[in-house]
């Protein structure tokens, strides 16, 4: 018995420690993992949404310049914008879905005079390598690129449009699901952007 | 028979080297070797956590009893390789995209578990020390040996810098598993032709 508890308390013990060590990095690098991503992830795929030629290095100032915070039925909602002449062309932000390992972080982009889906970028995920994680590949991205905001975004199973990667549904469906997330905020969104500019 | 601790330290360059004389750690050995950028993060990554499971591992281990220590030292390992994967995102994001996900798979490198086992839970915490880290640099050069020779001749360059002659045809065969088995094997041939105490 006496080893029983002495194995408990131990293993109890090293758990808790680490847990504890854990949580403290994770505090502690939290902010900067999220300039990372933002620099290293979220900006080059607003440049492919927006369609800027220059560099990434040059064009990011601009990119983070023009992001915009609102707030969206009581929701608070990063949102790049593209302008033109002073006047917010294309806007981009982020919704996710839950995928086949965590949540799937989806970039939206919207042409804001067309009412058009520009296309989406994958900004983190954690889905299988080979399957799930192939949703960043363009062949499945360009399933949204230039669509009306009319248009059924599901899986071809699901009587939508989108073809999803074979072996990957879960990963697929996940996407579309974050995609219809975000043309549900695309009107609220676009007017508060268009009242601010 | 007692050992120094500079012996502890240098027998991870030479006889206990990983992958070519402790065949262990083939894994990244064979995953992330396609450039020396990936090779020496990936060394580095393992070293430390190696470094550090080790000196924790020989800290506590006359408290943890036998028949759970297998669970505590793949926690205690385990904990050091999330705090790897993290640090490394927030300070060097690229590697980390490079690295992807033979980072967290440290957790299940042999060499690090085999130390623990082997070395850290019997010998002192200054000698588990000087072992995690010799072996750590030793696996570390081991992987930069076989990224170079991968990189040079399936890219023609080192450290993205390039190397070989303008007109030289990348040997693409490389950079790929098959090579990657290939280069290993040669090696691992070629260093024991040499015998261990020299």
């Amino acid at each position: 018995m006496k080893e029983y508890i002495k194995m408990i308390l131990v293993l109890t013990a090293i758990a808790a420690v680490c847990g504890l060590l854990l949580s403290a990095v994770k505090k502690g690098t939290e902010k900067r993992i999220e300039e990372q991503i933002l620099y290293n992830v979220q900006g080059p795929a607003v440049k492919d949404l927006f369609g800027y030629t220059e560099k990434i290095d040059e064009i990011m100032p601009k990119i983070i310049g023009n992001r915009q915070e609102i707030t969206v039925n009581e929701q608070k909602q990063s949102v790049f914008v593209d302008k033109k002449d002073d006047k917010p062309k294309a806007i981009a932000f982020e919704s996710n879905a839950m995928g086949f390992g965590d949540k799937i972080e989806v970039l939206v982009g919207f042409d804001l005079e067309k009412d058009l889906l520009t296309g989406i970028g994958i900004i983190t995920h954690k889905e299988t390598p080979g399957l799930g994680a192939r949703v960043t590949e363009s062949v499945f991205r360009d399933n949204f690129k230039g669509k009306t905001l009319t248009e059924k975004f599901k899986v071809k199973q699901d009587n939508g449009i989108v073809d999803a990667i074979s072996g990957a549904t879960i990963s697929s469906r996940a996407v579309c699901a974050a995609v219809e997330k975000s043309i549900a905020l695309y009107p609220a969104i676009k007017e508060n952007i268009k009242k601010k500019n | 028979m007692k050992k120094s601790i500079t012996h502890e330290f240098f027998k991870g360059f030479w006889e206990v080297l990983p992958p070519f004389r402790l065949v262990l750690g083939l894994c990244p050995t064979l995953a992330v070797t396609k450039t020396v950028e990936n090779g020496i993060g990936m060394g580095l990554a393992t070293t430390f956590v190696l470094l550090c499971s080790n000196i924790i591992i020989s800290s506590i281990k006359s408290i943890i009893p036998k028949k759970v220590r297998i669970a505590s030292y793949i926690v205690i390992i385990a904990t050091f390789v999330v705090i790897v994967e993290l640090v490394m995102k927030a300070y060097f994001f690229p590697l980390s995209q490079q690295l992807g996900l033979f980072i967290p798979l440290i957790v299940v490198n042999c060499i690090i578990l085999g130390r623990a086992e082997a070395f850290a839970s019997k010998k002192p915490v200054h000698h588990s020390a000087a072992d995690g880290l010799g072996i750590g640099l030793g696996f570390t050069l081991s992987l930069m040996l076989i990224s170079a020779i991968r990189e040079v001749l399936g890219y023609g360059t080192i450290l993205g810098m390039q190397v070989m002659w303008d007109k030289f045809e990348p040997f693409a065969f490389m950079v790929e598993a098959p090579g990657a088995f290939v280069c290993l094997g040669l090696v691992l041939g070629l260093i024991n032709l040499v015998p261990k105490k020299a």
